[in-house]
């Protein structure tokens, strides 16, 4: 069972071991709409916590997506290359973008857990 | 993650509100600022599938807050030729019933507004449409252009629908027939419940469509009305970006200012024959001269080969990666399924098929010139 955490700038990470998953929760997509393309880390890059990891694109705007923890990216999701809407359809689970090696476990720390992110989103709403 | 997207005018405590603003809201409309409006973005269905609907079928728009106004003059003549020293477009020669696109243009050629005139059913005068956010320059601007005996009355107490789609006529004739019988960029009154509704067979999105001018008291419930019938889904502004986008229309204020020609601008179609030989209107020395010996730059077409938006201001490079132009407008757009754009260029790489790049986040991104529009035009025009 993997450890999922939150930014505030809405990206999540799935924890399992060493490796995290990486995308934009379920609340960034419905707030950025009809999602047309995503750039993604090329592998082997290695990203500072809080570094631009890729970008979003919906129909409208560009937005960047940042990386919740250091490390080094090692895989990314070749089916949204195609088909970026998967992130709307599924954000959280199909819709991942990038694998990372996590550098420092103890960033995950800094991050807010499921509750505390509905609660922060729902804040940032009102 | 950054927030939602915004349009580009700030905020403010005073916006002002159309006759639908309880309905965009009853309708889960996501409201946002445009021109100084309140007006929506898009309602539950979202932009792409807003779009796509307008394609399919038919979509319902509130384009309240465009200008309308009539000129109030002696005779059609006097009105025609009062629009004329204003205007490079051929008035005079404007049947009744029928509409003409046209520019408002300063001494410099360059444009104040784009706008629609309408030489009026029964012949007699003139009625405009001019774009929101550039209401209030272009009724000054008239008015202090306008000979004695001539006057400009704006029409704040009707609202403007459009009705936009292929299934647009069948809507529109089951709750008002007879406007089957217009076609493209021609005008009717047709009188509901003994209210005047003045109806074009026209749009801003390439398809068949209407545009309903209505006072603004029974502006809800002709929308409810419309929302009613099966074809119909309401359509925000998203939409109707990408839909304009798609159709090769140009949008003031981000694909041409005051600084920018007709001619630069793609627009010397609606410069009539007559105006080119005779001058007569703002500009002029620029404009003819740029009608025969080519304008400096144009606005042209342009596809991507990935799938990354060439988004306003963005630079154009040749393929030696030297800067010759700048986009206007761009998304993926869902219709053509491609990313599209439009970008200033000079004429020499104006060519369809013409290799260039897009500067999209410091990456060269290969694009080439297409013609617009990007996706054809399906109008209603006389047979």
């Amino acid at each position: 069972m993997s450890q999922v955490k939150y930014t505030k700038d809405h990206e999540y990470i799935a924890v399992d071991g060493d490796t995290g998953t990486v995308g934009i929760t379920d609340n960034a997509q419905h707030k950025l709409g009809d999602i047309t393309f995503v750039e993604m880390p090329v592998v082997g890059r290695e990203l500072k916590k809080g570094e631009s990891a890729g970008v979003v694109e919906s129909v409208k705007a560009a937005s960047d997506v940042y990386t919740p923890v250091s490390g080094t990216v090692t895989e990314f999701n070749p089916a949204l290359e195609d088909k970026p809407e998967l992130v709307n359809e599924d954000a959280e689970s199909a819709g991942w973008f990038f694998k990372i090696k996590i550098a420092d476990a103890s960033e995950l720390a800094g991050l807010m857990d499921r509750d505390e992110y509905l609660a922060y989103a729902k804040e940032e709403d009102e | 993650m950054m927030s939602e997207p915004q349009s580009t005018h700030p905020s403010s405590a005073e916006l002002r509100l159309t006759a639908l603003n309880a309905l965009h809201r009853e309708l889960g409309a996501k409201l946002v600022p445009f021109a100084g409006y309140e007006m929506p973005l898009q309602y539950a269905a979202g932009i792409v599938k807003e779009h796509n609907h307008v394609r399919a079928a038919a979509g319902l728009f509130d384009v309240s807050h465009m200008g309308q106004a009539r000129l109030e003059a002696p005779d059609f003549e006097a009105a025609a030729r009062a629009v004329e020293t204003l205007a490079p477009a051929d008035i005079l020669s404007l049947k009744p019933g029928r509409i003409r696109y046209t520019q408002l243009v300063n001494e410099q050629g360059g444009v104040i507004d784009d706008l629609m005139v309408t030489r009026t059913a029964d012949g007699k005068g003139l009625s405009l449409i001019v774009n929101a956010s550039r209401q209030e320059i272009d009724f000054a601007h008239i008015r202090a252009g306008l000979p004695a005996g001539i006057a400009l009355t704006p029409q704040p107490e009707r609202a403007l629908l459009a009705l936009q789609g292929p299934e647009a006529v069948a809507v529109l004739s089951r709750l008002i027939p007879g406007v089957e019988r217009l076609c493209f960029m021609e005008h009717g009154v047709f009188h509901v419940k003994s209210e005047a509704l003045f109806i074009s067979r026209s749009g801003y999105t390439g398809e068949d469509g209407f545009e309903i001018s209505v006072p603004t008291a029974s502006a809800e419930s002709l929308a409810r009305q419309l929302l009613a019938e099966p074809e119909v889904l309401p359509i925000g502004l998203g939409a109707r970006d990408t839909l304009r986008l798609e159709a090769g229309l140009p949008l003031y204020g981000q694909d041409m200012d005051e600084a920018t020609s007709p001619v630069e601008a793609g627009l010397a179609f609606s410069i009539g024959k007559r105006r080119r030989e005779q001058g007569g209107f703002p500009g002029a020395a620029r404009i003819i001269a740029e009608l025969s010996e080519g304008p400096a730059r144009l606005r042209v077409g342009l596809k991507l080969e990935g799938r990354a938006a060439a988004r306003t201001h963005m630079k154009v490079a040749d393929t030696s990666g030297n800067i010759v132009g700048e986009v206007t407008s761009g998304a993926f757009t869902p219709t053509a399924a491609a990313s599209v754009a439009m970008a200033y260029v000079p004429p020499a790489l104006a060519e369809p098929g013409t290799q260039l790049a897009v500067e999209i986040r410091g990456v060269a991104q290969p694009a080439r010139t297409v013609p617009m529009p990007f996706v054809p035009h399906n109008y209603a025009r006389r047979a």
